[in-house]
Order: C-alpha cells, then structure tokens, then sequence
C-alpha cells in the first residue's frame, strides 16, 4: 500500500525548488508572532490558548493542510501528467495511500512542529496546552490532508473548493451555526486537545468518542473514495 | 477556402514565363500572383486593444464568454454578497427602523472572506493562464505595451472586486430609500461606502494579480493569494486582540497597517465616519489615518510598478 518511488516524485512535487521555503513562511510567521508576544506580556496560559486556537490551528493548519493535500495530486492531474503515473503497474490506491502519507507528513512537519515549538515558545507547555494543540493539529493535519486530497481527484478547483471549507464552513458557519460545528475537523481535533489538556481553557463542542470516530470514519472514507476516483478518472483538456 | 473563387477576379494574373520555356529547361522561378490582397481597412491601435484586453478580462472575472463551469464560481459568490444585503433590507423595512443594522462601510468588512475568495479565485484565472500557455507574447506582438496589458488588467480585475462589493452596498441604499429611511443620512452614508468599497478594489486586486502573477500555476495562486490575505488577517486580529486583553490600546492601530482589510477598516474610520472593526473600536484617528493612507497608496502603487517589472521580461 506504499510505494516508495510515488512517495518520492509527490515529495518533490511539494516541496522541490523554493515550495517548501514559502510553506515555512506561515510556521515563520506564528513563531514570530509568539516570540513578539512573549516578550510583550510573558507567559500566559490565555493568550497561549488564543494563538494557538485562534490563529495555529484555526488558520494555519488548514491552509498547509489544503496546500499540501491539493498540492499532492492536482497539478498533476491539472497538466495532465498524472497519466504516466497511472500507466505504471502500481494500483491506484496505493497511489492514493502514498500521497496521503506524504501529504500527512508535509502537514504535520509544518503545522504541527511550529505548534508546538510556538506552544512553547508562549508558555512553557503550562497546563499542557502546548501539547494539547500539537496532537490536535497533527490529528487535524491527518483529517484535512485525506479530504482535500480527495477534493484534488474531484474537482479542477480543488484548492477554492477546500479554502471554502476551510474558511467559510469551519470559520463564518461555525461561528453562527452551532451545528456546523458538529461537522468540524477543527472541533473534533479540539475535542482531543480537550482531553489532552489540563484546565479548562481549551472547549470542543464535540465528544471525544464521536469526535474520534468521525475523523477516523472521514479520512478512511475519503481515502477510499479519492482511490476509487482515481481508477475511472477521465482527463479533460483546459476549458 | 478555394482558389477557384479567386480565378474570376482581375487580379489573377496569368505568368507568361512559364509557357515560354523551352522543353527540357528547368522551369525558371516564378511568384504566381494568386489574388492576395492587403488589409486596407482602419486599424484600431493601441487603445482599442487595450480596451478588448479589459473588456474581455473583465468579462471573464464573471465567467462570461467562457464555460458554463466556470461561471458558476463568481456568479455565487455575487449572490453570496448580496443574499445578506437583501435579508437586511428586508429587515430594516419589516420592522420600520430609522437605520439599517449595518453601516455601508461596515457591510464589505464582514464579508471580506467571500471577497478573498473571488480575489483568490479570478486573479489567477486573469494572469496566470496567459503565463502558462505563453499567449503573453502573442499579447505583445500586437502593439500594446507591457504599461496597457498591465493597466488593462489591474482595471479589469478592480472593476470586477468593485461589482462584487458595490452591489450589495447600492442593494442596502435603495432598500434604505424605499424603507423611508432619511434620505441625506443615507445618501452620505452610501458616498462614503462607496470610497470604502473602490479603495478595497483597488488594494485587493493590487496585491491579488502580484501573486497571481508570479506563478504559472492556478492552483498555486489561489493558495497563495488566500493564504496572503487569511493570514495577514488572522495574525492582525490575534495580536489586536491581545494587546486589547494586556490595555496596551495604543499599538491597535499601529496593528492595523499590517493587513488588507484592518487597513481599509481603519481608513473608514478615521476618514469616512465608519465604526471601527477592531478590538474595543480603538480604529486610528484622523492623524494616524493619514499613514494609513500613505500606506494604502504605496501598496497600490507598488503592486502596480511589481507588475510592470514581472511583465517587462515574461516570456520574450
């Protein structure tokens, strides 16, 4: 279910020539800011859990997350490449598998790492909030990785397809729909962060078991749908 | 396209050299005169292409002239901009208040996200095809300069942002006037909206095209467009809303410079009476307004000189 060729070609394809220097610009950005932070007002437990809730893992991982899950496949698929990859003996799922992986680990060296660093950079890991959001956006990079790179194998405009979820759905509707929330990769990582963390800074408003079947049941069936994708994809020509 | 209707026409001429030559001689070179004739008609320069080139990229913001897939993006993203405008204005006529619930300079700041979206989305859709199938070239062999395709498309795509936000703006003044609502109030309300609104165009599809612009790849762009505005944004309001919390209020404004949308927020507020968006509605006042215009201008001004410099080598 790994293919360490498909693996390599996906890795340079994201983060080959100055790709991975722009994508260190965001987790720059977010140590920048909490060291400025820092040593503006010292350690503090709040402001800790404001930066890491409200900018890390409500803005950042889903970015890198779509960045890289679209990143994984679309271009491909865009220029039409993706077929030479596709005549090769290797089974289309496997092709899937391997990108998720890769896809994974891109996201979560640049979105979970920075978190934590960023976590405790801010407060010295008090109360275990530096930790609790390193998990929940490494449980969030695994979640938004397999849907956005599903959304690759679907649609042409996968990256405005996946910032709209991103940005729109978790962000606007989660803000005034409270059963959005309920549909959340952001909210069920919470949900983790919760357990994780002592205190009580840190609120989901989903329960840990739900919230864990409903990551792990959307990235399997995503996975498995995008490989299904994948075997009757038909190329279309730019329109 | 046949020859045969050309025959009939006196400018067919008939080479008599090649009759004339002697058996055996090898034919000697002739050019036949087939009837092709020159373009006699007016020739519409410089400043009809470059209106085509503005018309057609303006058009093609809305998906117009294109597929229907394509239009489906930007037409709902129109809606989803005037869906909440129509919902207010109902409101505010249903239950006979003297104001709208929303300030006209106010209405675009909240909806910034969808706007980012038809940035992200069509910035790139205008530059970054032409970058990667190579017409730019083509575009030059007509004879506009690296100044018109650039001004045509900084126009079109400022054009585009401006019907995108001023619509819902013009959609919640006409409620206002039907609901009897004071005719002046709403009448300077909706003028300064409509600075607001063509100042936002402006810096949006500035700092949009620059991205797009660098990057022949769409998907890239749009990545990166979003993630340019999403990010300035959610580092802004985080640190605002800190430095809120701690009661250090003055470096609020100061925070503000630093992102597309808190700078035209703070512009409303210091300069066209709009209530701040930021934390505690510490916006700038009228002397801190003035960097914020000059920064306003700079970026503007710098995304356009960016794009003269990107363009002045590409693909020749």
């Amino acid at each position: 279910m790994y293919n360490p060729t498909v693996a390599r070609l996906t890795y340079r394809a994201l983060l080959g020539r100055r790709r991975a220097l722009i994508l260190c610009t965001l987790p720059a950005l977010l140590i920048v800011i909490s060291i400025a932070i820092r040593l503006m007002t010292g350690a503090d437990d709040e402001t800790a859990d404001s930066i890491l809730g409200g900018f890390a893992l409500s803005v950042m991982v889903p970015l890198i997350g779509v960045i890289a899950g679209t990143g994984a496949i679309g271009p491909e698929i865009d220029d039409g490449s993706v077929v030479y990859l596709l005549a090769k003996p290797v089974k289309r799922p496997t092709i899937i598998v391997t990108k998720l992986f890769v896809a994974v680990g891109v996201t979560m060296a640049f979105s979970a790492i920075p978190t934590l660093i960023a976590g405790l950079i801010l407060n010295g890991n008090s109360q275990g909030i530096a930790g609790a959001y390193t998990s929940a956006a490494a449980m969030a990079s695994i979640a938004y990785s397999a849907i956005f790179l599903l959304l690759g194998t679907i649609t042409r405009h996968a990256v405005v397809a996946g910032l709209v979820y991103a940005l729109v759905w978790e962000s606007v509707f989660g803000t005034y729909v409270s059963g959005a929330r309920q549909l959340s990769v952001q909210q069920w990582a919470l949900a983790a962060a919760e357990k994780i963390g002592q205190g009580d800074l840190i609120t989901s408003d989903v329960g840990l078991p739900v919230a864990v079947v409903l990551l792990v049941g959307v990235t399997v069936a995503a996975t498995w749908y995008a490989g299904q994708k994948l075997r009757s994809l038909t190329l279309a020509g730019e329109e | 396209m046949s020859f045969k209707t050309r025959t009939g026409t006196s400018h067919t001429g008939q080479p008599a050299s090649v009759q004339q030559a002697p058996p055996g001689a090898a034919p000697a070179d002739v050019i036949h005169n087939i009837g092709y004739r020159h373009y006699d008609g007016p020739r519409l320069g410089r400043a009809y292409a470059r209106r085509s080139l503005f018309s057609q990229s303006l058009r093609g913001a809305y998906g117009l002239g294109r597929s229907a897939k394509s239009k489906v993006l930007p037409m709902l993203l129109l809606a989803v901009m005037c869906l909440p405008a129509g919902i207010l204005v109902a409101v505010a006529v249903a239950t006979d208040t003297d104001e709208l619930p929303v300030e006209y300079t106010r209405y675009a700041i909240i909806l910034q996200a969808v706007i980012g979206l038809f940035v992200a989305s069509q910035a790139p859709q205008s530059v970054s095809r032409d970058l990667r199938f190579k017409t730019v070239p083509l575009y030059f062999s007509r004879p506009i300069e690296t100044a018109d395709y650039v001004a045509a498309k900084f126009a079109a795509m400022a054009s585009a942002v401006f019907m995108l936000t001023a619509v819902p703006v013009a959609i919640l003044y006409v409620g206002a006037l039907l609901g009897k609502l004071d005719f002046v109030d709403q009448t300077k309300g909706f003028a300064q909206g409509m600075v607001s609104v063509a100042l936002l165009s402006l810096l949006f599809s500035g700092i949009g095209l620059v991205i797009a612009a660098l990057t022949p790849r769409r998907g890239f762009g749009v990545a990166a467009v979003i993630a340019v505005l999403t990010i300035s944004y959610g580092a802004v309001s985080t640190m605002q809303a800190i430095a809120d919390e701690q009661a250090s209020t003055g470096s609020i404004e100061w925070l503000g410079l630093f992102s597309p949308i808190t700078l035209i927020d703070g512009i409303g507020s210091a300069f066209l009476g709009a209530t701040s968006a930021a934390p505690g509605q510490y916006g700038p006042d009228a002397s801190t307004g003035i960097v914020y215009l000059l920064v306003l201008a700079a970026l503007v001004a710098g995304s356009y000189a960016l794009l003269i410099r990107r363009y002045r080598k590409v693909g020749l």
